[in-house]
């Protein structure tokens, strides 16, 4: 055997990279196709995220549902990362008791509609108690009061071409989820924690609780959600503002 | 001609001059009892998985550690936050400022994928050929009390390996390998699996028979600890048994060099 590097072997290896890129591409369409390909595929780390996104997807396909725990198990303690915006119209908003706080619902919808806080806390609510994982390692476990997203959805008349749920918070940290984790039955606007209102700092008036994804996926302080079959014209195309600090758009580990 | 006939002192010199003309031909396994110390050593997919671990086992510990410092805190059981008693602080700075984290985490999974198509390709080739019956399973002769005694002595006391020992594994390279590739890198996939709500959603009892999120977090902990350990001995064998040997063999697959093998 020859170690010298023939013509040969560079035109096979040439059409073995070629062959692999277009694999890798038709893979992508395919995986799009289906709703296994997140919107942070792009570059080195998205092969990894596309990979766990899409086992994971494959993995609850069959609405898989969170661990959920008894009264006894709820944590005494339950810390936050970030204290709530200490700006307007936040403030403002919060020193009325939110009762001048709408949740705009808009996009792919039949009918867009506005929530007052007492709207939402007279629908009919869910209680969840589950754990809240944070990436950073850190734990607990609370009781989350709320309506299930997936009845928001029905109301305003989501369009069958929805792929994506968008979430517009009152800081920076916006975000999104797939129409699978929008429509998954634990999934909640949280309106209530431990028996008691949402606190500002746990994300006052709403927050969404996906028990399925990480803490940093249940974003807080939501102003207007909308519904969407493309995240690419979105910000930067990515889904959320999680990639730009260097953060994966998917949470499920 | 069969080597068995051979007078011995004949066989021998055979060996010694090694030219073209000799009747012991690398490849060859006539010899009776005795390695060919001209055989290949590894094959291609322990050497190029060999490789892509040295690089994972890098990345994994540097992910690793960028994640553990947003938390240098362990806990045992389901919950576990400051505010709650924790059975180990880690004596590490707590980061939360570095953007470290999140691309750490990125690599983390990308290795993880990785390694677990790499650990597949090893794992398949390895029944296939046999590889792990043959080379990795201790053998009947290595089990007596003696020999046991003596190769836990000679890693205990950093000793150079014997020579025999290039042309195959002894009793605490078998042990010790089958531990961290069908013991702890397994565990590790597993309590790191216990770790995800998605996936745990699907199989909760990944989590429940560690007794817990925290629990599973802890023991991925200590594991990483001791596939770090094994590390640090398996280099410094490496190294008193001859690095530029040992590295040849699992880059080329022969301990010597071509031109040597003729």
């Amino acid at each position: 055997m020859s170690d010298k590097i023939t013509r040969r072997r560079i035109i096979t290896t040439g059409l073995a990279a070629v062959t692999g890129v277009a694999g890798l591409d038709a893979a992508a369409k395919i995986a799009d196709h289906y709703g296994l390909l997140a919107p942070d595929h792009q570059g080195i780390f998205g092969v990894g995220e596309s990979l766990t996104y899409g086992a994971q997807r494959l993995l609850t396909a069959h609405r898989s549902m969170a661990r959920e725990f008894s009264r006894s198990e709820i944590s005494t303690v339950s810390p936050v990362n970030h204290e709530h915006p200490d700006y307007d119209p936040y403030q403002r908003l919060l020193f009325n008791n939110f009762k001048d706080w709408r949740l705009y619902v808009d996009g792919l919808v039949a009918r867009p509609m506005a929530f007052s806080l007492n709207d939402l806390k007279s629908l009919p609510s869910r209680t969840n108690i589950t754990q809240l994982n944070c990436e950073e390692g850190w734990s607990y476990i609370a009781a989350w009061t709320g309506v299930p997203l997936s009845l928001i959805l029905n109301l305003v008349g989501a369009s069958p071409n929805a792929k994506w749920v968008v979430f517009y918070p009152f800081n920076d940290f916006w975000g999104s989820i797939d129409i699978a984790e929008a429509l998954h039955p634990q999934t909640l606007l949280a309106h209530g924690m431990n028996g008691e209102d949402l606190s500002p700092d746990h994300g006052a008036p709403i927050r969404l609780r996906i028990p399925r994804q990480l803490g940093y996926k249940n974003l807080k302080y939501i102003a207007r959600i909308s519904i969407t079959d493309s995240l690419k014209n979105i910000g930067d195309g990515t889904g959320s503002a999680a990639p730009d600090i260097g953060y994966s758009w998917y949470g499920g580990i | 001609m069969d080597l068995a006939e051979i007078d011995p002192r004949q066989r021998e010199l055979a060996q010694r001059e090694g030219s073209s003309h000799s009747p012991v031909q690398s490849g060859d396994s006539v010899l009776h009892g005795q390695e060919d110390p001209l055989a290949l050593r590894h094959s291609l997919v322990v050497r190029v998985t060999h490789w892509i671990h040295v690089v994972c086992f890098i990345a994994f510990v540097l992910s690793g550690f960028a994640i553990l410092l947003a938390y240098p805190r362990l806990h045992w059981g389901e919950t576990g936050t400051l505010g709650m008693p924790s059975l180990v602080d880690l004596p590490l700075p707590m980061v939360l400022d570095l953007g470290i984290r999140g691309p750490g985490r990125y690599l983390h999974f990308l290795t993880a994928w990785v390694s677990l198509f790499s650990g597949l390709v090893y794992a398949i080739s390895g029944l296939y050929t046999h590889h792990f019956r043959r080379d990795l399973l201790p053998e009947r002769s290595d089990l007596g009390w003696q020999t046991i005694r003596k190769v836990v002595s000679d890693h205990l006391h950093f000793r150079r390996p014997p020579p025999e020992d290039a042309q195959r594994y002894n009793l605490m390279q078998r042990l010790s390998y089958f531990a961290v590739m069908f013991g702890l890198f397994p565990f590790m996939f597993i309590t790191g699996f216990a770790m995800s709500p998605s996936i745990t959603s699907v199989f909760p009892i990944l989590v429940t028979m560690f007794g817990g999120h925290q629990s599973a977090r802890t023991l991925h902990f200590f594991a990483a600890n001791l596939l770090v350990l094994f590390l640090m001995v398996h280099v410094t064998m490496v190294i008193l048994a001859g690095f530029g040997s040992r590295c040849r063999a699992m880059i080329t697959g022969y301990p010597v060099a071509r031109k040597k093998r003729s």
